[in-house]
């Protein structure tokens, strides 16, 4: 089983989001939740690095923090995945450990 | 259910002082040798600074514990790996860092360093191997 | 053992150690962790810890007083432990150091007053590591 990394940070403000990228492994999931979900967006600085990591990464992001910030789905990059709580519960459980890039 | 042994990685990616992560997740380090465990360490992106040599409290008020990583070995706490990389962009190198060892019981106590230089690439394999990844 | 409404067949039922290392409102991290939980029971998990610790242990804080028109989140914790009989950990250390203290503790340090809400309890780091080595996964929600 692949490994769930979260990562809670706007890529703008940190380098958390990058770290997370650079080292995670093809096939595991990456769940954006609380201010990282910005960097879901399209045409921002890093939505080339996120569209890259879509290719050969699950990417999710956690719906009720981009909606509560002002965004909605026509927003993010195409093959990034909306999830709600329900959904962060059950990428937990399908994953065999989860790694939180605080 | 899960009695066996388990692969608990500490993943330090903060600097010290300016935060408590790095202290308050040493204790918590130093409390799992006592759970009989597979325990290691991993110092990447800030978190390299964790183990810089010759850290100098006196002026700042701050309490020094950097010499605590120095007692990991004598905890059974032995594989700390430092991502090459992060010390790279940092513009250090393992001189910059403090001479960790432990004795090794399976060669005649013999003293080895603790500190295990890694690519990234090998840091994401061994991230994936854990059981339990606890980050700061 | 938690109740189990809204098992979802085929899916296996995971012990769960969460683990919460910001205070209240200053972060999201207790939300975070929070709508995890209510979540992850919903589905017929079990949360087997929630443990507190770095700033963390503030949410334990029983003298909070939020605005009526927010939420209250250690009151929430305290619900959702109440409904669940979840096993909420303040670290003792972490604690101590800033001035959490309940009532046993603050009488033998000394102090005057105590201020851990009675839906939590205060132990030792141990709890966190039992945490992990006791449930199939541990989850960390921080800065």
């Amino acid at each position: 089983m692949a490994m769930l990394h979260t990562v809670n940070k706007s890529p703008f403000e940190r380098n958390s989001l990058n770290s997370c990228l650079t080292k995670s492994k093809e096939g595991s999931t990456i769940l954006l939740i609380e201010d990282a979900v910005v960097g879901a967006l399209k045409g921002t600085i890093v939505a080339d690095k996120l569209t890259a990591a879509v290719a050969n990464k699950n990417v999710c992001v956690l719906g009720s923090d981009l909606n509560t910030r002002g965004f909605t789905e026509a927003d993010i990059i195409d093959g990034i995945k909306i999830v709600d709580y329900a959904g962060f519960v059950d990428l937990v459980a399908e994953h065999s450990n989860v790694q939180s890039w605080l | 259910m899960s009695d066996g042994i388990k692969k608990f990685m500490f993943v330090n990616t903060k600097a010290p002082y300016g935060t408590v992560y790095a202290l308050e997740s040493l204790e918590v380090v130093l409390i799992s040798a006592a759970f009989d465990q597979s325990v290691s360490l991993v110092f990447c992106d800030d978190g390299v600074f964790q183990i810089a040599n010759n850290q100098k409290t006196d002026d700042s008020g701050m309490k020094n514990f950097s010499p605590a990583y120095k007692a990991l070995g004598d905890y059974d706490i032995n594989k700390l790996y430092v991502e090459k990389e992060s010390l790279e962009e940092r513009g250090l190198t393992l001189d910059n860092l403090m001479a960790l060892t432990y004795e090794d019981e399976d060669d005649d106590w013999a003293e080895k360093p603790s500190i295990i230089l890694v690519t990234r690439a090998e840091l994401a394999d061994l991230m994936d191997e854990q059981d339990v990844v606890i980050s700061s | 053992m938690n109740c189990h409404k809204g098992i979802r067949l085929g899916k296996s039922l995971m012990k769960f150690t969460l683990l919460i290392n910001e205070g209240p409102y200053q972060h999201q991290a207790s939300d975070t962790a929070y709508q995890f939980a209510k979540a992850a029971l919903e589905k017929g998990h079990e949360i087997y810890r929630v443990f507190f610790y770095n700033d963390g242990v503030n949410n334990a804080t029983r003298l909070a007083v939020p605005p009526q028109d927010d939420r209250n989140i250690t009151e929430n914790w305290a619900a959702l432990a109440k409904e669940h009989e979840l096993d909420m950990v303040v670290c003792i250390a972490a604690a101590q150091r800033r001035g959490m203290l309940d009532a046993d503790e603050a009488g033998r340090q000394g102090k005057d007053a105590d201020n851990i809400h009675p839906a939590f309890r205060i132990s030792g780091l141990g709890q966190l590591v039992e945490g992990g080595i006791q449930s199939d996964r541990l989850l960390t929600f921080g800065d």
